[in-house]
């Protein structure tokens, strides 16, 4: 290990974590907990049958203030932000001069400001990003005093509601602040499980106590890092530094959905982010050299990042970037960087594993279907 | 604390084997193993008719988080696989000692058992690693 056991940071869930017998790895500059006594497999069937409770606090929480800030962020994200209404969540991506995404993160409009996540191993980055590229007059404020925690799960919303009862009206990608037991919580009906449920900010000495209670609903178990992976890929959601980098082009990472249409080329505002003419070329043209797909494996074996890929004939034609086997899934689950003509559904590749070459198949993502809260 | 039978031998990367009444050595990986790897999804065995030497690999089992190869603890030949595991590897969290076996060899020199860690042996060779 690189980072001295001394240099990581501690969550404000940290003692609660070791209290529930949570293994604890480092993780992003952080100590996390990889899984709890469960175990991997039964905290991710627990999450997608009831309720699971993530501490995502490693992850960076920021705030934009100022006239335009709207505008501002726009400069860096192909994504509409102006017109992102009042209590609304959406994913976005920073892209580079060439096209290629330095972060994936969530922007929510509070209103009076907006409120951003980014990836913890990114954070750092992102934010001498945005402090070079921001115009004046747009404050960048750091929530480093806040807690992240979430809550997933088909049993989320019921959950949710006994502790928030104004919870209860919201739909997928709703973002309100709630007081909670007088803390000043800021809630969205969002996740990375593909399941219904809730990102819950809240003042990092408050968090325990939320935490607590939550855990105290007999529907709601702790979930740790090994679980909060298999159920984001088996929901075909990217790990960033795996299956995005700033290497690949949001066209490339299948990630088109993320394009706005005011930010296409025949949107009412075309363009004006980093690499701005390749990656609306790429969507105009829909040809990249690679993309981002699902495989399935045709046997058991788990084919994990880094496995190559070949056709029939025994050609490389890509390789993995996340790969597990799902325990919803039931089934060896993968996704992957592929040579473009092999990115249909139902295209058969070949995945080295130990010298074996193991069938896959190209498939939609997700692999387990999503059940959002969507009203 | 996991179990470690006391007429079992244990190889140091965490196999057991059995010497059976027919002269064969049933050979699984010790509750220590499956407890340190978590949740089996798979598992990889060798082939009957395969020649190992002791230390050859002779499989893999892969769990949630990681793949791990299993060892011969004793040359020998393949003369069973426990092919159950194929499509139910958790057998190797819920039975390692029983229903969880890996595979059977017959045993180039039986002696051989004898190399192999006690159970008390091993439990301290497990607490070492800890």
């Amino acid at each position: 290990m690189a980072e001295a056991a001394g240099a990581l940071h501690k969550t404000p869930l940290y003692d609660l974590h070791l209290e529930l017998g949570g293994k604890m790895v480092p993780f992003a500059g952080y100590e996390m907990p990889v899984q709890f006594p469960p175990g991997v497999k039964k905290e991710h069937l627990h999450t997608r049958d009831r309720a699971g409770l993530f501490d995502v606090s490693h992850m960076g929480q920021l705030i934009l203030r100022g006239d335009n800030a709207a505008a501002a962020l726009e400069a860096l994200v192909p994504v509409d932000i102006i017109g992102l209404p009042e209590g609304k969540q959406r994913y976005a991506l920073f892209t580079n001069d060439q096209g290629g995404v330095l972060d994936d993160l969530m922007v929510t409009n509070q209103g009076d400001c907006l409120y951003l996540v980014v990836n913890a191993a990114c954070k750092a980055q992102d934010i001498a990003h945005l402090e070079a590229n921001l115009p004046g007059g747009i404050a960048l404020e750091r929530l480093d005093d806040r807690a992240l925690v979430a809550l997933q799960g088909p049993a989320a919303g019921e959950v949710m509601a006994r502790l928030a009862p104004e919870t209860a009206g919201m739909v997928f990608m709703d973002a309100r602040r709630v007081t909670i037991d007088g803390a000043d919580c800021f809630v969205s009906r969002s996740g990375y499980t593909g399941e219904d449920g809730f990102e819950i900010s809240i003042p990092a000495d408050r968090a325990e106590d939320l935490a607590r209670q939550l855990l105290a609903c007999e529907e709601v178990e702790p979930i740790g890092l090994g679980a909060r992976d298999s159920l984001r890929l088996e929901a075909g959601l990217c790990l960033y530094g795996h299956d995005l980098d700033a290497s690949t082009t949001p066209v490339e990472a299948s990630l088109i959905w993320a394009i706005s249409k005011e930010r296409r080329a025949d949107g009412v505002r075309p363009g004006g982010f980093p690499g701005a003419d390749i990656v609306l070329e790429q969507v105009a043209s829909k040809q990249v050299s690679r993309k981002r797909v699902g495989l399935l494996g045709q046997g058991r074996a788990p084919v994990r990042e880094g496995a190559e890929l070949f056709d029939a004939e025994g050609r490389a034609i890509g390789g993995v970037t996340s790969g597990t086997f799902g325990p919803s899934a039931e089934a060896s689950i993968a996704m992957a960087y592929v040579s473009a003509e092999f990115a249909a559904p139902d295209t058969e590749v070949f995945a080295e594993v130990r010298g074996k070459r193991l069938p896959m198949r190209v498939c939609k993502m997700p692999f387990v279907p999503q059940r959002y809260h969507r009203g | 604390m996991s179990q470690i039978p006391s007429e079992l031998k244990y190889a140091s990367s965490h196999e057991w084997a059995r010497l059976e009444e027919d002269g064969t050595v049933t050979v699984g990986i010790t509750d220590h193993a499956q407890e340190a790897l978590g949740d089996v999804v798979f598992v990889e065995l060798p082939q009957e008719g395969d020649t190992l030497a002791a230390g050859d690999e002779a499989g893999v089992v892969e769990s949630v988080k990681a793949a791990s190869d299993i060892y011969a603890p004793v040359a020998g030949t393949v003369v069973a696989v426990n092919a159950r595991l194929e499509d139910e590897p958790e057998v190797v969290n819920a039975d390692p000692y029983n229903d969880g076996w890996f595979y059977k060899l017959q045993p180039e020199d039986a002696g051989e058992l004898d190399k192999l860690l006690g159970a008390s042996d091993y439990e301290q060779h497990c607490a070492d690693e800890d």
